[in-house]
């Protein structure tokens, strides 16, 4: 197994399917369908290889396995690929959700099919190197490529306002990385490398720790993206197609997280105690202040949103506890909300193809015509509500536990969000869904068709199924997040006793 | 056989819930009533072996959440507690399923309301099987989900659905009070799981607990936390709102779920975790204020009102009120026997409202009925057996329970005895009124409405039996349980599954009360049924003549003490209020306006000189908003720490 490289034929076999598609000529309808179906096909066979690693993965081993290394960049960067308990699940959750991606475009997309698929696959190889990336350049490569794709798909296929929204989407998400890129370079000339498994033992001095904490932080921070910059979220959501929206919110977004997890912490952990209340209080305001903005939206997409941000507050504040459940958590929530979120999406989707209005109050009553949508809607919504038995539940109830153990106000104000989430997402389903069906238009309404359900039952077997049975997320998660629990713990008992001695 | 008690409701539910509209109604129906009785009937032997015969167990079923040193199984714990429940909600949901083969069966989604009605079930055996804090949040939750969409049932109606979000938001207040117990109970026992946290209890009396920038007395803050939950479920005073309104479900679920079980899961919940509220006599005061308040309050607004599903309502939650008396007083068992009793008798009266309205062609309104003895006489016997029962009529199942907890109320220890006794004294006079009231404008009198009274007819057999069942449990229910309950054989029977102090000694005080006390109880039914033949047999025009000269405070009961209202002045209009301007100019004007929509309306302006204008703005945007904004708030949220 370990002889052929098997991270870099998940990273680039998307690539490869891409190609077939750029080298199909004409423009016509023939050339569109057998698009789609390369692009299924791959984004199929590279959810299966991804499914590969898992076999060969050893939860309990340390450090990083499938490693690759190549030279690449002379002296300064290598071609370092890898992954641990924290980037494997990411890994399988970006190649997992593309072919739904691919399935909710089908017939919704209809113009330039083949530069879209494109582009979905360019992505789908640029989120992989993301996750598997062990060095900061190649990294940092695949983090900011990524971008162009996503500005592409929301600026050409997008809705009405798709210029502003993919504009400003690509302002916010520049702007952090340039600071981030100037950390980069800061690091390589102090540490003399830029590979990542080094700079996480490297031990970078206090002052400096601070900085390039921050400057990692504004990067992460637009992606997440945490409270007050977050505006570029809701807009990039309303005007994205179908399948964009659930790229961005299940694995863009996890982008921000997984960058805390694996650089923000290990490598600056005395920074990440010192700033650790700043991004709890981040988090919290994020979770009631979303909250209570998505609880009178009008657009069904930027109240789904809207609830994304709030449990990516979730998320922030789970990692910056700092201890075992904690991150557990945080990294669970991202699964599942991967997954959860991306399938809301999939689900406004469904209706929006209908009726191409978002609009809630466009809706109303569908439970009578479309029964299998009603339910399915459902269990998405109990998960984003965080109902016990639903994959939602655990990591909420992970991450404010752990918050509770370090801060009782970060808990406390948290939990207000368990309030409020009920309210936004049950009024929502509540006009969508309930409620007598009046409306002309909506009375020759179709259910589920044969695709839609092919989309739906894997999804609501796997919100179900990891409620009820979390250990193997869990389980694959939990030494590598241990280890980067004790590394900064050791940094911060190293901090104090420096202190100690300092002041005798 | 445990398994299959908690699990046969789960198949059912998913059986007439994902295959529901292949096999039809009928099948559906069948299977899920037929899993109840099964699930019944071994509850029934579970009570028999683990209640009376001691054999307490625990079935590890597999394990959930393990995180460091979080440790949550999935399994179950059989012990009386569980023991008690068990056939409390087996009995009364299988009957109810019977019974709703009749009431809905010109329902078209009878299919998706047995399924529902099964996963109701399932989720309250969960709860009280539950062997740890978080598997019994599992139950909570998921009852709530049922009753949810429960009471939306009719999903066309917008009262429904409005009744159904209520349910479902307000008891999600409860539930933040009762995570944040989870978590403080972890952090004091460093477990979730009962054994632990029980083996561990002792030792938190005159600890302190950080909490919310002071240090408290730990038992009190996690008895009050996890009551706060309590008081969402149980519908208690100021997060009461809800049950009224969750009468817009169909009424075998108001029996059901809203009388017999779910709302009692509040009580289970401080009755389980007796070994944290015993060391605190704090909690346990709060919890005699607000179980008294209730019941006081609660039959109050039961006098007023017209519409018959209401008036039980109320009703239930003044009983309820009751059964938090018995808690606060330390009298752990008695509650638990009112629990028991009040599920027979108001899951009758509920099911004998389901008739009548059946009968009378959904018209719930009672000032439109009148003279239906003759035309339902077994509803009729059926609801005259709730009524005795639970006005505490000499030797039926509310007189032995009820009664006890008064008398517990005047006999306990607590600062509040005094309040507790006298407010559950004449809350039992209210009582007393409200029902007869009911019995006799329903069924008493002259027809109001000609039309519905003609073709007013009685139930079928299906509907019936149920009333039958539930009447032998409503008469025999309080003296065949007195003896375990109550009297000598508590301490076998209960065994560990409540905790009494040592200086707890609530059972035998209250059998030393003076005798004026004890009858107190019965002397104000009597008083009850008085006024209300008087009001409503003899001259009706009495009661109108009070209604008019005293307005204000009738307008005062009618409209249910305007709780709704100033809720909605306080809570709901600000959230939104609050939401909208975030949005609008958080959002909007300061975030966007400061950031990408100032920088892109440069960019428009200035094309050529981007790069020294955009570094301009990165400072003031990386730095200013970022940081500055939310040091600030960190300031304020730390600073008082």
């Amino acid at each position: 197994m370990s002889d052929w490289p098997i991270l870099s034929v998940v990273t680039f076999l998307p690539l490869v399917g891409a190609l077939f598609i750029f080298v199909v000529r004409g423009d016509d309808e023939v050339a569109a369908r057998n698009a789609r179906w390369v692009a299924l096909w791959t984004t199929l066979v590279t959810f299966l290889v991804s499914l590969l690693l898992l076999p060969g993965f050893d939860a309990a081993a340390p450090g990083f396995q499938f490693v690759e290394k190549k030279p690449w960049l002379g002296e300064i960067a290598a071609y370092h690929m890898g992954v641990d308990g924290i980037s494997l699940p990411l890994v399988i959750l970006s190649t997992f959700l593309m072919p739904f991606c691919i399935l909710a475009s089908w017939e919704s997309v209809k113009k330039r099919v083949k530069e879209y698929m494109i582009c979905f696959l360019v992505l789908e190889t640029l989120m992989v190197g993301t996750f598997c990336a062990l060095d900061l350049v190649l990294f940092y490569f695949f983090f900011e490529a990524a971008l162009i794709p996503m500005f592409l798909i929301i600026g050409v296929w997008g809705g009405a306002r798709r210029i502003y929204a993919s504009f400003k989407f690509f302002l916010y998400t520049l702007l952090g990385s340039v600071l981030m890129m100037l950390a980069i370079m800061a690091m390589y000339w102090q540490a003399g490398t830029t590979d990542v498994p080094t700079l996480i033992q490297h031990g970078f001095p206090a002052q400096m720790q601070t900085w390039l904490w921050l400057a990692f932080f504004a990067s992460f921070a637009v992606k997440m993206p945490m409270w007050p910059v977050h505006t570029w979220l809701p807009d990039a959501h309303v005007e994205a197609p179908t399948a964009g929206s659930v790229i961005l919110a299940g694995v863009l977004l996890k982008m921000g997280g997984y960058g805390f997890i694996r650089y923000s912490l290990p490598m600056f952990p005395d920074a990440s105690h010192y700033f650790a209340p700043l991004v709890w209080t981040l988090s919290v305001v994020a979770v009631i202040y979303t909250s209570l903005v998505a609880l009178v939206q009008e657009d069904i997409k930027k109240l789904i949103a809207y609830s994304s941000i709030a449990h990516m507050g979730f998320v922030t504040m789970g990692i910056f506890a700092m201890n075992e459940a904690g991150l557990q958590g945080a990294m669970f929530l991202m699964i599942s909300h991967g997954f959860v979120s991306g399938a809301l999406f999939l689900c406004v989707g469904v209706i929006y193809d209908r009726l191409h209005t978002r609009d809630i109050s466009a809706y109303g009553g569908l439970a009578k015509r479309m029964p299998l949508y009603a339910g399915a809607m459902m269990v998405f919504t109990m998960a984003n509500v965080g109902l016990p038995g639903t994959s939602g539940f655990v990591g909420e109830f992970l991450t404010m536990f752990a918050a509770f153990q370090k801060n009782t106000w970060v808990a406390f104000f948290a939990a207000t969000g368990v309030i409020l989430s009920a309210a936004y997402a049950l009024w929502l389903y509540w006009r969508v869904i309930f409620g007598p069906l009046e409306k002309e238009s909506l009375m020759k309404m179709k259910d589920l068709t044969p695709r839609e359900i092919v989309i739906m039952v894997p999804l609501v077997f796997l919100t179900i199924l990891f409620g009820f049975w979390p250990a193997p997320v869990l389980d694959m998660t939990s030494h590598a997040v241990n280890f980067v629990v004790a590394r900064t713990e050791t940094a911060a008992s190293a901090a104090k006793t420096a202190a100690l001695l300092l002041s005798h | 056989m445990y398994q299959a008690i908690v699990f046969l409701p789960l198949i059912g539910f998913l059986i007439a819930g994902i295959f529901g509209r292949v096999l039809g109604p009928r099948p559906s129906e069948i299977v899920t009533t037929a899993f109840l009785f099964i699930a019944a009937l071994l509850s029934w032997i579970t009570f028999f072996r683990v209640g009376i015969g001691g054999a307490d167990t625990r079935v590890q079923l597999m394990h959930w959440i393990y995180v460091g040193d979080l440790k949550i199984d999935w399994a179950l714990r059989i012990d009386t507690m569980t023991s008690i429940m068990l056939i409390v909600i087996t009995s009364v949901s299988s009957l109810v399923h019977l019974y709703s083969i009749g009431y809905m069966h010109e329902d078209p989604s009878r299919q998706r309301f047995f399924s529902y009605l099964s996963l109701f079930t399932f989720a309250m055996l969960m709860l009280v099987t539950a062997d740890n804090l978080v598997q019994l949040f599992f139950g909570w939750e998921g009852v709530g989900l049922a009753s949810y969409l429960l009471i939306g049932f009719w999903y066309e109606k917008p009262s429904a659905n409005a009744a159904a979000m209520k349910a479902f938001v307000v008891n999600r207040v409860g539930d933040f009070g009762f995570m944040l117990g989870i978590f403080a109970i972890f952090v004091m026992t460093g477990a979730v799981n009962f054994d632990t946290v029980f083996a561990q209890a002792p030792g938190l009396a005159g600890k302190t607990i950080h909490f919310l920038g002071h240090h408290w007395d730990a038992p009190t803050v996690l008895a009050l936390l996890l009551f706060i939950g309590a008081m969402g479920k149980s519908a208690q005073f100021t997060l009461h709102t809800w049950l009224p309104d969750a009468m817009e479900g169909p009424t075998p679920v108001s029996a059901l779920i809203h009388a017999a079980t779910m709302v009692t899961a509040g009580v289970f919940m401080v009755a389980r975790m007796s070994p944290i509220f015993e060391l605190s006599p704090t909690a346990l005061d709060v919890v005699t204020i607000v179980g008294a308040t209730t019941a006081m309050f609660a039959a109050t607004v039961a006098l007023v009102q017209n519409d018959i599903k209401k008036v039980i309502a109320y009703s239930t939650c003044s009983q309820l009120g009751y059964m938090f008396v018995a808690m606060g007083a330390g009298a752990y068992s008695i509650g638990m026997f009112h629990l028991l009793t009040h599920a027979f008798f108001k899951a009758l009266l509920f099911l004998g409202a389901g008739s009548v309205i059946h009968a009378m062609h959904h018209e719930q309104d009672m000032r439109h009925m009148g003279g239906l003895w003759k035309k339902i006489p077994f509803t009729y016997g059926a609801m005259m057996i709730g009524t005795l029962a639970i006005t505490g009529f000499p030797f039926l199942a509310g007189y032995y329970s009820k009664d006890a907890i008064i008398e517990a109320a005047y006999a306990s220890h607590s600062h509040f005895s005094v309040y507790g006794y006298w407010m559950t004294v004449i809350a039992a006079a209210l009582t007393s009124f409200y029902s007869w009231r009911l019995v006799f404008l329903t069924f008493h009198g002259h027809p109001h409405d000609h039309h519905h009274y003609d073709h007013a007819h009685e139930s079928p057999l299906v509907m019936t039996v149920p009333l039958a069942v539930l009447s032998v449990g409503a008469v025999i229910g309080g003296f065949v349980f007195y003896p375990l309950f109550v009297g000598h054989d508590v301490e076998h029977f209960f065994r560990h599954s409540i905790f009494m102090g040592a200086e707890n000694h609530i059972l035998h005080a209250m059998h030393e009360i003076p005798k004026w006390a004890v009858y107190m109880p019965t002397l104000m039914m009597v008083i009850g049924f008085a006024v209300a033949y008087w009001f409503y047999m003899v001259d009706r025009r009495v009661p109108k003549a009070l209604a008019k000269s005293q307005d204000a405070l009738y307008q005062f009961l009618l409209n249910k003490w305007y709780i709704d209202e100033l809720y909605n002045f306080l809570f709901v209009r600000p959230a939104l209020w609050i939401g909208r301007t975030l949005w609008k100019k958080g959002d909007g004007m300061l975030i966007d306006g400061l950031g990408p929509n100032g920088i892109s309306a440069r960019v428009l302006d200035v094309t050529g000189q981007v790069v020294r204008m955009q570094t301009g703005y990165l400072y003031h945007y990386a730095f200013v908003m970022l940081v500055g904004v939310a040091a600030i708030i960190t300031w304020f949220m730390f600073a008082g720490v």
